[in-house]
């Protein structure tokens, strides 16, 4: 009889029995050691790459400085400035303010009336590089779907910094983009945070500093994939087997802190007996030498489930149903790690609240739904019912001609947002595509607004990036202009010679 | 009574009853304000800025809608007693918009196969499918389609060199699915890798040659291959049959091909037999724009189709709209895709003219461009006198991102606007404390 109700009050949103959010969840007792001791010195597990520190310049600091003057400028902290003049030099925000702001002598100047700077846009979820183009077999990079667990995929490995994808993207705005591997996986590996700009390796275009993030996915794709294989082949399966792959991590990660305690132990008793050996009359025995304790063999595929339980590295989980959001809540808490994000997240409206109260954010859509049962229940006011709940939300493309067009794809959510009564502010609507994906990415202290002092990724638009005619002019990425619709997009290598390409890779001037 | 699950919101049955009587009632009276459907009346929009083609503006003007059809529109036409009057001062009125291309009805969950028709991939011919006897007009996609001003769609089968028939539906809401405006609005087939098994597609235009050869062959000899006194021909009789219009240029054939090489081929074969062909998809057809001018032949774009993801066709730029309304071709605009996103054609159109077509040919590519395609020039897509009473009041420029379709008015009748995406919101707007 419940149920019976509930039809008298459809629009209070009955049929959910009340529940309250759960409490915050408590970690697990993992007893850390202080210092981490790897095993295998020389090659640091879980960082293939040096990391690089984030404030260092990804490109010349030596380009010629830049000024955009008397443009309404949006800062996307809250503030927007017209007639407005913003200062880049060495790759970074020199200053930003009104008409009297100073512009160098040596700064190219560029005249920005009648038009729109914002940050550069970042993109949270996206393929290009991995799922190059042309579309074949050989360039797909995406999914390592051999096994539902490949934690230690990277799609950095499968990065094609020449994928004539990424020029168009370039166009659309874009200066950071973080490359996810596919969702056939639970775990597909670890993703890549792009400064998005042409490159001859992966080296050149990796975003300095960024923190290391994991690629999950749950619900209709994994059980599809594997269904036929060995399973999952139900949610049930799904859920089954994070949690076997997390007790699997637990247990990799008690042996680590098990050897760092033995050998700091060992360390500690080596250096007793070199003292106490130093006091020994020369020719009198000395202390016999204690073998080193045997370090664990490290497992690429633990190494990042262990970083996901050390905090060390942001998971972002693609899911679409409230549902399944639920149970992966579920998980993390259970193994005490921190989910930074939903990806698609269509029900994410659902579930605000308990989304919300953890602080995780949702990377979504203005208006995809529909194209899969997961999807049914996606409504065009997602971002717009969760940012007024208080939430981060961001929105992304997956696509890589969705990417071209973030500006539109935050001015719809925008409209159905305000056309459903939801008040969303267009320093709002461009969080969803600066500062909020910057904080997915682990990265909004260096980038994703524009202050003083931040990484110089801004977007000069022709109007309001809100309106459909609005188009990106010149894009800078870390100082460096990445593309001027005067000269056009930059051809791939792949393009070069190769029809579209010289005359235009497919971007109107 | 019976719990109204979620999937079945705004999902046509559930509205109507979910399968149980008492909430049928139930539901009839709760929303009998928003959801009924209009009967067909007089309507007058007063004082908008009307298109009544694309370029054709009058400022402060009146439409009148009578009958189902468009009775007058001008500036100064009197308001008849009696009339449902919409206020439409500041605003833009617009004649409904048309997707040209389409599986509306046919694909309801894109990877569903329960919901799925008209899809046939590389199997190679289906000419006598017709999407009439396929299509549900209950599809929980049309009245989200209309939420973007949407207001009929030519809606049909995909793959293979001859995929079938499509129909041209009206999206209008109702007790009864509507009848469609053209049960056959044209033949949709092929050209390319994707048309044929072999992937061959020089293998395809041979076997399209063949296929008209065949359907002139049976047309003039349908005696003798019912005596069975007739070579094996190249399809099966329904087939045969289906295509005789095609052959005889009373069915416009709408020819999927992206790469330069088909679509020359598509000309050719269109030439050869004489067909009236449109093309769909179009990738690389700026290329032969001329070409497609002097032809005739009209081509139905996705704006934003500028990844080289096909070695056949890398030459794929978004300024194709552009470049052929420049050189003369007719181009609609299109979704050509996902029938979930079929409200976004307006954003397509907007994207074109931000690419370089001009804004009235824009608006003409999702409105009379596509009526013309399927030889309905003056019936629909404008608001000349006769023509149907699809009009869309829109709150600014229709391309734009934040304009909404405030009214929508299809064969005269005001539409409703709630979708199961409506009611998910009003259920969860406030969420349970």
């Amino acid at each position: 009889m419940r149920h019976a109700l509930c039809l008298l009050t459809v629009l209070a949103a009955c049929g959910h029995p009340p529940k309250k959010p759960p409490p915050e969840p408590k970690a697990p007792q993992l007893d850390l050691p202080e210092a981490w001791v790897d095993p295998t010195a020389d090659v640091p597990a879980g960082t293939p790459r040096p990391v690089q520190d984030k404030r260092a310049a990804a490109v010349s600091a030596a380009a010629q400085p830049i000024a955009i003057k008397n443009a309404t400028i949006w800062t996307a902290t809250g503030k927007a400035i017209a007639g407005g003049t913003i200062v880049l030099r060495g790759g970074a925000i020199a200053a930003i303010g009104d008409a009297a702001t100073h512009v160098p002598g040596d700064a190219r100047v560029i005249d920005g009336t009648g038009k729109f700077v914002t940050p550069g846009l970042i993109d949270a979820h996206s393929h290009i590089g991995v799922y190059a183009a042309p579309s074949s077999a050989a360039n797909d990079d995406g999914n390592e779907s051999t096994a539902p667990v490949t934690a230690g995929a990277r799609a950095q490995y499968g990065y094609w910094p020449q994928d004539p994808q990424i020029s168009r993207a370039i166009a659309g705005g874009v200066t950071t983009a973080m490359i996810l591997p596919g969702s056939a996986n639970l775990v597909g590996g670890r993703g890549f945070t792009v400064a998005m700009r042409p490159g001859r390796t992966s080296d050149d275009v990796a975003f300095p500093g960024a923190p290391s993030v994991v690629k999950m996915a749950c619900g209709e794709n994994p059980k599809r994939v594997y269904g036929g294989r060995g399973g999952p082949a139900t949610r049930m399966g799904e859920y089954a087997a994070f949690r076997t792959a997390f007790i699997e991590a637990r247990g990799y990660l008690g042996k680590k802190v098990a050897y760092t305690r033995a050998r700091e132990q060992w360390v500690k008793k080596r250096a007793r007996a070199a003292e106490l050996d130093a006091a020994v009359p020369a020719g009198k025995p000395k202390t016999k030498a204690e073998p080193a304790p045997e370090a664990p063999t490290v497992d690429e595929k633990l190494e990042t489930l262990a970083g996901v339980l050390r905090g060390d590295v942001l998971v972002q989980v693609h899911c679409y149903k409230a549902s399944d959001i639920r149970e992966m809540i579920a998980i993390a808490e259970e193994f005490g790690f921190k989910i930074r994000s939903f990806h698609h997240a269509l029900e994410a409206y659902k579930v605000r609240d308990l989304l919300v109260a953890r602080d995780i954010a949702i990377n979504t859509w203005s208006d995809w739904w529909g194209f899969k049962l997961e999807a049914f229940d996606g409504i065009p006011e997602n971002a717009a019912l969760f940012t007024q709940q208080g939430g981060r939300a961001t929105i992304h493309s997956d696509s890589a001609i969705g990417i071209q067009r973030l500006n539109q794809d935050a001015a719809k959510a925008m409209a159905s947002g305000r056309a459903a009564g939801i008040q969303i502010t267009e320093d709002q609507a461009l969080r969803w595509i600066t500062a909020n994906p910057a904080w997915v990415l682990g990265i909004d202290d260096v980038t994703g607004t524009l202050e003083t002092g931040k990484r110089a990724d801004v977007t000069l638009w022709s109007a309001s990036p809100f309106s459909v005619y609005g188009r990106a002019e010149v894009v800078i990425a870390g100082g460096e202009v990445t593309y001027e619709r005067e000269k056009g997009a930059t051809p791939s290598d792949f393009e070069l010679g190769n029809s579209a390409a010289e005359r235009g890779t497919g971007v109107t001037r | 009574m019976r719990a109204l699950h979620v999937i079945e919101l705004g999902n046509s049955a559930a509205e109507r009853g979910t399968g149980v009587t008492r909430w049928a009632l139930y539901v009839t009276m709760m929303l009998a304000a928003a959801a009924a459907p209009a009967r067909a009346e007089t309507i007058a929009i007063v004082g908008g800025t009307v298109y009544v083609r694309a370029d054709r503006k009058l400022e402060n003007a009146t439409v009148i809608v009578r009958d189902g059809k468009i009775a007058e529109v001008g500036a100064g036409v009197a308001v008849p007693a009696g009339a449902t009057r919409i206020g439409a001062a500041g605003k833009v009125v617009t004649a409904g918009l048309i997707e040209a291309a389409t599986q509306l009805g046919l694909i309801e969950v894109d990877l569903e196969a329960s919901g799925n028709d008209g899809r046939f991939g590389n199997a190679e011919v289906h000419a006598a499918f017709r999407t009439a006897d396929a299509y549900d007009g209950r599809s929980v996609a049309i009245p989200v389609a209309r939420t973007g001003g949407v207001t009929s769609a030519i809606t049909g089968p995909s793959g293979g060199l001859v995929a079938g028939q499509s129909a041209w539906v009206s999206l209008a809401d109702g007790a009864a699915v509507p009848a469609p405006i053209r049960a056959i609005a044209a033949m949709n087939g092929e050209l390319g890798r994707g048309a044929i098994p072999s992937g061959s597609r020089g293998r395809a235009v041979e076997r399209m040659r063949e296929l008209f050869d065949d359907v002139d062959l049976y047309r003039r000899n349908r005696a003798s291959f019912d005596r069975n006194q007739s070579r094996r021909l190249a399809a099966g009789r329904l087939d045969l049959e289906a295509l005789v219009p095609v052959l005889e240029g009373r069915v416009p054939f709408v020819i999927a091909a992206n790469a330069e090489v088909d679509i020359r081929a598509a000309l050719a074969v269109a030439a050869e037999r004489r067909l009236a062909i449109a093309i769909v998809g179009g990738g690389e057809a700026w290329r032969l724009a001329k070409e497609l001018a002097a032809a005739k032949v009209p081509v139905i774009v996705d704006p934003t189709d500028n990844i080289p993801r096909d070695l056949g066709a890398l030459d794929v730029r978004d300024d194709n709209a552009a470049l052929l309304a420049k050189a003369g071709v007719p181009v609609a605009i299109s979704t050509i895709g996902r029938p979930s996103d079929v409200r976004t054609l307006r954003q397509m159109a907007g994207i074109a003219v931000a690419n370089g077509l001009p804004w009235e040919k824009g608006l003409a590519a999702i409105t009379s461009a596509p009526a013309q395609i399927f030889g309905a020039v003056g019936q629909r897509g404008t608001l000349d006198r006769g023509a149907a009473g699809d009009v869309v009041v829109w709150s600014g420029d229709p391309l734009e991102l934040t304009t909404r379709a405030e009214v929508v008015i299809i064969g005269g009748a005001v539409q409703s606007l709630d979708t199961h995406q409506t009611r998910l919101r009003e259920r969860y707007r406030n969420l349970p404390k």
